[in-house]
């Protein structure tokens, strides 16, 4: 199992994404200004501030040469995790529905919260239990998720919504309490709190390392 | 510039700095060179009036690998790792844009950090502002707290601990004052001498603009007055995105050994930094001010070598190795551009194009600036006004504990750091207000066990009171923070603010307060490492109260042990005991200003080997796992500190201070008095029982409940819930 | 030519900062204020403003959630 952890200037957590990846498999880093995935069975596009977040959140790293790569790479099936900066690059490169709006407290909040699992049938969330409750940090300054109502309806329909926040956990203003969401088919997994700052009891709880064992346990299966 | 012959004058030299000059270069300085001496020969840069002073602190010790001078000083970690460390103030650029201001300085800091070759790993903040019912003081505190978050955050370094302080002297100058932490491979530090003559001068980064032209003397070197608004186009933008790239460019630059020397540009810009590169290295430095790349057009000469525009880098460079250097930049998509060389001249000579226009011998720079003695002199009665009385005397316990609760400088810190990333890079073993020292783990940097504390202290207003012992009192209790996670010191940086020098009571407090530091260091056996001196810190309304910020970082080895213990209580049926013997006293506490009482003139005398046994016995009960929770005794006093064990813990506790029929009022000072020294720790009673056979220990309480109470309740039952409300007043600050 | 893009929140969509502008100005003295709504905005020199709507649709606007005006300024 090897997963590539983008890194874009700007990105800043992709070390800790390395060390979460680390745990089940192996890992390197992909430089944004390569085309090449150099073979890697699962990519996560790491939290930070890409390109300053100038303009808007994400929308300078979505026309990058990596992120071509990891388009066609999603469109071929392979599994991709954005996380918080990654969630809204996804999400403004059209790979995940919806978009990210600034929190309604207009600050950066860093907490740890509650998030429960609403799909476990994700390659980041197979080794998850439905309504498993997982305590990762947030954060962000734009993590407050917005889709519109009918899209909304859609993808509660079709299983996209991944994660929610836990009741009285919503952190941000999220519609719906919506933590985390998924792509049709359901490969490309993006979500606002940091799995990979929740990989080890020292530093706080270990419960995000089941998103990084799930990819690894779905490429070995 | 006015009339040519008050130029001098305005630029802040006197008439005889001036005459000096003309002495040094045989001739009258052009506009330039006066405008480069001026910010060389600036408080700010020559320490001029305190460089005598800092003589007296322990600048030597067994883990110092780095000490003054340099960027930033550096401590041996072990496994061949450094740890590099420095706090700065960025104290009246805040007072004019509180988020600019904040937001450079920890652009600034990290720098001093990345200079040294190594990578920033954590921030930590100590500020100061006027009450907080005051619309300006809560300006400043959101707009300096949202600052350090947007650097800090945005950069991918986390910011892990610090201290707020709100009181009346700071109200129209506020103190910003920045830690850093890097870590590095002990072969990889560096130094900022230019060395090697034919060598290029390459600056890195940003393109120059005019931010903070005359920043260093007109801002950092002034009074206050309310003009401040007139100053705002001086002030420095940040742009944490661009210090990002120079960052990871330059400690790629350093890995690969392709610098000779690297130095950052802080205050005064590329005269400073070109100016100590050359001092350091014994060389001359040849600058053409046509090479640097510009922000704006028409930029004068002069404007280019003072301007403090951020983000910049000044590295010395082979020419074999100048490709490599530009491929690494590239990379980065940091700019790169030699401006200069280094010569055997030991002048600075600034050239636009081929014409000269400034000459300069370096030494006379940098090392010929006048030093001033002070001339302290000690006040008949207290320079301070007694703080604005907010409660009334009473001897109701359960008011006075909640109304020191919620007070400004007691209250949870939360709404504060929960606005600061805390956890990147995942060493964060200690969040915020989970201990008294943030721990750091080093496992993803050695494979080892080990992990560092980090504690910033420093409480203007008991110094104010005493300036020698307010001084010892911020130096131990730092170490006391850092004994509460295990952690042995291992060196220290200061930032001096305080006011005009040149007036003696501010002499006095200074010459007094780094008596303290130097006394106190010495009993530690802890050299400082690097610092700052902030001066001038003073409007219409008087000084700033004296506030000497000290940062101590210590070692821990083992980060499970630390990452056990916390301010919390934890467990039903455990044990409440106070190790040391603070001898509290309400004089000059928290309690005494919320009454409004003067402030005294004079704190208790401290034993500083009942503070160090106190202090060694706490450290090693955490280190062998024997406690569950261990908490400095500080602000507010014994009882504050049982109530934020409880809120830690979510637990509650029920106390017995002896008989009865006890005098309460005869109690106050032992249950809200201030001193050094003292901690309360829980844990099984077996625990306490053997550490009470190592130092005396007050066993007065059970962990359990949920309610703070003491002996039937009858004067102190308070729920948790309650407690809790008071504890989260902050958050109204920010709404 | 000069082109000046304004951006704007969708009506409907919640703009915190709006909203702390609106209730922030009463406080200051000036009231009968309303709808107030924090946006962007964009100034390029460009050959035609032609290709600028599909510069907002591609990168300098997010249409899910922002509304975009181009006006050519000379």
């Amino acid at each position: 199992m090897k997963f590539g952890v983008v890194r874009f200037p700007g990105s800043c957590d992709e070390v800790d994404a390395v060390l979460a990846c680390e745990q089940q498999g192996d890992a390197e880093i992909l430089w944004h200004g390569d085309r090449d995935l150099r073979g890697v069975d699962a990519v996560v596009i790491p939290g930070g501030f890409s390109y300053g977040d100038y303009l808007r959140v994400g929308a300078i790293a979505q026309f990058s040469p990596v992120m071509e790569a990891v388009a066609e790479f999603a469109r071929d099936g392979g599994p991709v995790l954005g996380i918080c900066n990654g969630f809204q690059v996804l999400c403004e490169a059209g790979l995940l529905p919806g978009a990210l709006l600034p929190n309604t407290e207009l600050r950066f909040l860093c907490r740890q919260v509650d998030v429960q699992v609403v799909n476990p049938d994700t390659p980041f969330t197979r080794a998850c239990a439905v309504g498993q409750t997982l305590s990762i940090p947030v954060k962000h300054t734009t993590g407050r998720y917005y889709a519109p109502d009918e899209t909304l309806a859609e993808m509660e329909d079709a299983g996209q919504v991944v994660f929610r926040y836990a009741e009285s956990w919503n952190p941000n203003g999220s519609v719906r309490d919506v933590a985390g969401v998924c792509n049709r088919d359901r490969n490309v997994v993006g979500l606002m709190p940091h799995p990979e700052h929740a990989v080890d009891p020292l530093t706080g709880s270990a419960d995000g390392a089941c998103l990084f064992a799930s990819a690894a346990r779905m490429v070995a299966a | 510039m006015t009339t040519e012959a008050a130029v001098w004058r305005d630029l802040g030299l006197t008439d005889s700095e001036y005459d000096l000059i003309c002495a040094k270069l045989d001739r009258a300085p052009n506009g330039l060179e006066l405008a480069v001496f001026s910010l060389m020969w600036s408080e700010h840069c020559a320490y001029k009036h305190s460089k005598k002073l800092l003589g007296r602190l322990p600048v030597e010790g067994p883990h110092l690998l780095m000490g003054p001078g340099e960027n930033a000083g550096a401590v041996d970690v072990g496994d061949g790792l450094a740890i590099a460390f420095k706090v700065e103030s960025h104290n009246h650029p805040s007072a004019v844009e509180p988020f600019q201001g904040a937001a450079t300085g920890v652009g600034g800091i990290m720098r001093d950090i990345f200079a040294v070759g190594a990578r920033p790993i954590a921030v930590l903040d100590s500020l100061r502002f006027g009450e907080l019912d005051s619309s300006r003081s809560r300006y400043l505190l959101d707009g300096a707290v949202s600052g350090i978050g947007h650097y800090g955050n945005s950069i991918g370094v986390a910011t892990v601990g610090g201290e707020v302080y709100f009181e009346g002297p700071y109200e129209q100058n506020c103190l910003v004052n920045a830690m850093c932490l890097g870590i590095a491979p002990q072969e990889r530090l560096t130094r900022s001498a230019a060395a090697g003559v034919g060598n290029h001068l390459v600056l890195m980064g940003a393109r120059t603009g005019r931010d903070g032209i005359g920043g260093a003397s007109v801002l950092a070197s002034a009074e206050l007055d309310s003009e401040d608004a007139d100053k705002r186009p001086t002030v420095q933008i940040g742009d944490p995105f661009e210090e990002k790239k120079v960052m990871e460019a330059c400690l790629e630059l350093l890995d690969r050994e392709l610098l000779a020397s690297l130095q950052d540009l802080g205050a005064a810009g590329l005269s400073s930094s070109s100016s100590e590169m050359a001092s350091k290295g014994e060389v001359g430095l040849d600058v053409d001010v046509s090479k640097v790349p510009l922000r704006e057009p028409d930029l004068e000469p002069f404007e280019i070598m003072v301007s403090e525009s951020q983000e910049r880098m000044l590295a010395v460079v082979e020419p074999a190795q100048l490709a490599a250097v530009e491929a690494v930049c590239e990379r980065w998509e940091v700019r790169c551009t030699v401006i200069g060389s280094v010569t055997d001249s030991r002048h600075l000579r600034v050239y636009d194009g081929d014409e000269l226009v400034g000459d300069m011998p370096v030494e006379a720079l940098v090392d010929d600036c006048p030093l001033y003695g002070l001339a302290p002199e000690q006040p008949a009665e207290q320079i301070y006004p007694a703080p604005r009385r907010t409660l009334a005397p009473s001897d109701d316990v359960a008011e006075n504990l909640l109304a020191l609760l919620g007070s400004s400088n007691i209250a949870s810190r939360r709404p504060l750091f929960e606005q600061y990333d805390s956890l990147v890079q995942s060493r964060t073993v200690r969040r915020p207000e989970a201990a008294d020292a943030a721990v750091l783990q080093l496992r993803h940097d050695t494979g080892g066990s080990s992990a560092i504390a980090v504690s910033i202290d420093g409480n203007g207003r008991r110094v104010a009171c005493d300036p020698y012992w307010g001084t010892v009192e911020a130096v131990l209790e730092c170490a006391s923070n850092l004994a509460c996670v295990g952690a042995e010191p291992l060196g220290l940086t200061n930032c001096l603010n305080f006011g005009n020098p040149e007036k003696p009571h501010i002499a006095w407090q200074l010459s007094r307060s780094v008596d303290g530091m130097a006394d106190a260091l010495n009993e530690l056996g802890v050299p400082v490492v690097g610092g700052n001196v902030s001066l001038y810190n003073q409007s219409g309304d008087g000084p700033i109260y004296p506030t000497p910020v000290v940062g101590m970082v210590g070692l821990v080895p083992d980060a499970a042990r630390a990452a056990a213990v916390g301010i919390g209580f934890r467990e039903e049926g455990h044990t409440i005991a106070m190790v040391g013997t603070p001898q509290p006293s309400l004089a000059g506490s928290e309690l005494a200003k919320l009454r409004g009482e003067p402030l005294p003139t004079s704190l208790p005398d401290i034993d500083f080997a009942a503070v160090e046994r106190a202090q060694d016995a706490v450290r090693d009960a955490v280190r062998a796992g024997d406690l569950a929770s261990a908490h400095d005794i500080a602000e507010g006093g014994l009882l504050v500190a049982i109530a934020e064990c409880c809120l830690a813990g979510d637990i509650g506790a029920r106390l017995d201070f002896g008989s009865a029929d006890v005098d309460w009022a005869a109690l106050e000072p032992y249950m809200f008095g201030e001193g050094v020294g003292g901690f309360v720790v829980a844990g099984p009673p077996e625990a306490i029982g053997s550490l009470a056979e190592r130092i005396p220990l007050d066993r007065f309480g059970i962990v359990g409940g949920d309610s703070l109470r003491v002996g039937d309740g009858a004067r102190l039952d308070v729920p948790l819930a309650e407690l809790r409300g008071a504890h989260g007043r902050l958050g109204g600050a920010f709404s | 030519m000069r082109a000046r893009v304004l951006i704007r929140p969708k009506e409907g969509i919640l703009d915190p900062q709006g909203q702390a502008v609106e209730r922030a100005l009463p406080a200051l003295g000036f009231e009968g204020v309303a709808n107030v709504h924090v946006g962007r905005l964009v100034e390029l020199d460009v050959e035609s403003v032609d290709a600028v709507p599909e510069m907002c649709e591609r990168l300098l606007a997010n249409p899910l959630i922002e509304d975009y005006e181009v006006l050519a300024v000379e």
